[in-house]
């Protein structure tokens, strides 16, 4: 289960506010998600090799060939936070 | 001789190491070469999170990481993927590090050392793969820190992070853990130790069997030692005084050499590992046998064959294998027709002792030549002809030169970057042995021109045989041999 405490927990994880009515909105959406899961549970899937991913492929390389950077201008093109061409953001913690 | 490790102390290791041998970073097609370019000049859509960017995997990374795993004898995954470990900090673009997990690459592995009471083996509990976050610089102190800067050419750096069992006993072994695990990465030549940034360590530590401390932000193998005796003294001051050492996070300062707690509300468990939907699982152990015979003599083995080839001392040895480059120079030195004996006396113990009484760290050996940088100023290089080695190892050998005088031209070729032959500077500073007849000559004069002391001498004043010994070195410049000086001496006189 899921409590309140846990609802506040992952809204400070992913920086973001979560207001008190909005806490106890999301501890229930998350509880009947869970809940579904919960379901699936119930199935016997021991004999059943976990899936990762659909499509079974392996081994995706490229070979080790340097490949042209952007300019700096365009990496600080999206940011009116920069200096000396770096990006520039507030002190942390 | 059992080491008993009295005070219950135990070490493990988190070693990151760039593997900055590739090309490119791990799953870009940027340059690793960024060192001294302008910020973020070497940077993509992938390695600066971009939305919509896919990594790609770099082929090379995983053959290093095999490597590293087959030298560190450990065992390669049948099935291996990556993990996005999430978290935000802002050298982080995406929001989460791409990195392995609960199936890394190389596990149960081993390195032995040299440890307290002979050799010691350290475990290896796993190494895998992860890449590099970006660069931050603080604008100010940290304290009073007015704003971050942010350089995203190492985002994307590959990395191999390799975590030790806590077996080590004494900060000595962590350091010597580290300087053998260097050595061999060097020896797979897959890491320059030498570039800024290429190793970072966190330690974990503990004593008297106690809770485990981490101290994080070691940026140097020389940092580990300084940093673990000073956490090791807190942790003893603490339980003296009658309290408890408290599981936590330290941070190590190291221009203070003090580490200091960090309170983090994130927890291992809160970093939300899932696996990385964006890269395909790998099974690469077919790729192994082709891998092994790719593997080079390593230290332990080229140390074995050094006794046994050149018939010199493990001490040597050793000292001679503690760098790949170092190693490689001493048999270009010996193959040319340098004694061997002595080659391994003039490189491990001269030329080695003077290159690190100048702060100077092997960087390079072609062949011809082993180039050094000054570890604190890498503008400061200077190298080391093998020809000019053996030159001078020939001149004294043959009894040209006295020993002083060969150290003397190691001293001065170090000290410029003038390219002069051995044999030229010893003409220059006339370093070449006095003749014997320039002995006797001194040795004449030294006995007439000190009638005091020579009485004092036939008298029973040992010491002043000594003073007209001096006389004879000043009148030939140093260039006579000491113990022939004194012979004559004695001849002279007591006849
Ligand atoms: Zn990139």
């Amino acid at each position: 289960m899921i409590t309140k405490e846990d609802v506040e927990h992952i809204g400070w994880l992913a920086r973001i506010d979560i207001s008190e009515q909005e806490t106890v909105e999301y501890m229930e959406k998350l509880n009947s998600v869970l809940g579904y899961f919960g379901q699936l549970d119930e199935l016997q899937t021991e004999d059943v090799a976990p899936t990762y991913h659909v499509a079974e492929i392996y081994n995706v390389f490229r070979d080790d060939m340097v490949k042209d950077c952007l300019p700096q201008e365009v990496v600080l093109a999206n940011t009116e936070h920069k200096q000396d061409g770096t990006f520039r953001v507030p002190k942390i913690g | 001789m059992v080491y008993e490790n009295p005070e219950g102390i135990r070490i493990g290791l988190e070693i990151h190491i760039q593997l900055n041998k590739l090309k490119t970073k791990m799953f870009c097609g940027c340059s690793t070469d960024y060192h001294n370019a302008a910020p973020n000049t070497h940077t993509c859509p992938v390695c600066l999170g971009l939305p919509g960017a896919l990594p790609v995997l770099n082929k090379k990374a995983v053959e290093a990481a095999i490597k590293v795993g087959l030298a560190l004898e450990g065992e390669i995954a049948e099935e291996t993927q990556f993990h996005r470990k999430n978290y935000f900090y802002p050298d982080l673009p995406k929001g989460f590090q791409i990195t392995q997990y609960d199936f890394p690459i190389v596990s149960k592995g081993k390195v032995v050392i040299e440890g307290e009471d002979g050799e010691h083996t350290v475990g290896i509990t796993r190494a895998h793969m992860e890449e590099d976050p970006g660069k931050l610089v603080h604008i100010g102190s940290i304290g009073k820190s007015k704003g971050v800067l942010i350089d995203y050419n190492r985002s994307g750096m590959p990395l191999i992070e390799t975590v030790t069992e806590p077996d080590m006993r004494s900060p000595k072994e962590a350091r010597r853990f580290l300087d053998k695990f260097r050595n061999i990465l060097e020896y797979l030549d897959v890491f320059d130790g030498n570039l800024e940034g290429a190793m970072r360590v966190d330690a974990n530590v503990s004593v008297h069997w106690g809770t485990r401390v981490e101290v994080k932000n070691i940026s140097s193998h020389k940092g580990v030692e300084r940093a673990l005796l000073y956490e090791i003294m807190r942790q003893k001051n603490v339980i003296r005084r009658g309290g408890k050492v408290s599981q936590e996070t330290r941070h190590f300062d190291e221009g203070r050499g003090v580490t200091l707690s960090m309170r983090t509300k994130e927890e291992a468990e809160d970093y939300r590992y899932f696996r990385e939907p964006d890269l395909m699982p790998m099974r690469v152990t077919d790729w192994i046998s082709a891998i092994k015979e790719t593997l080079p003599e390593l230290p332990d083995a080229k140390r074995a064959r050094f006794m046994e080839q050149y018939g010199i001392t493990d001490m040597h040895a050793r000292s001679l294998t503690s760098k790949i480059m170092l190693a490689d120079f001493y048999e270009g030195v010996s193959a040319k027709g340098a004694d061997p004996k002595f080659a391994a006396t003039w490189t491990a113990d001269v030329f080695l002792g003077e290159l690190n009484y100048r702060d100077l760290a092997i960087s390079s050996y072609d062949g011809e030549r082993i180039g050094f940088i000054h570890a604190k100023d890498p503008r400061i290089k200077n190298s080391f002809k093998v020809s000019d080695m053996v030159e001078l190892i020939n001149l004294f050998a043959e009894g040209k030169i006295s020993d002083r005088a060969a150290v003397e031209v190691i001293r001065t070729m170090l000290d410029t970057t003038e390219e002069k032959t051995p044999s030229r500077i010893i003409e220059e500073k006339g370093l070449f042995k006095a003749e014997d007849d320039l002995v006797t000559k001194a040795v004449a004069e030294a006995i007439a021109e000190n009638e005091a002391a020579v009485q004092d001498y036939l008298g029973g004043t040992e010491k002043s045989l000594n003073f007209l010994v001096g006389q004879v070195m000043k009148k030939t410049k140093g260039t006579a041999d000491a113990k022939t000086a004194r012979e004559l001496i004695v001849k002279e006189l007591k006849g």
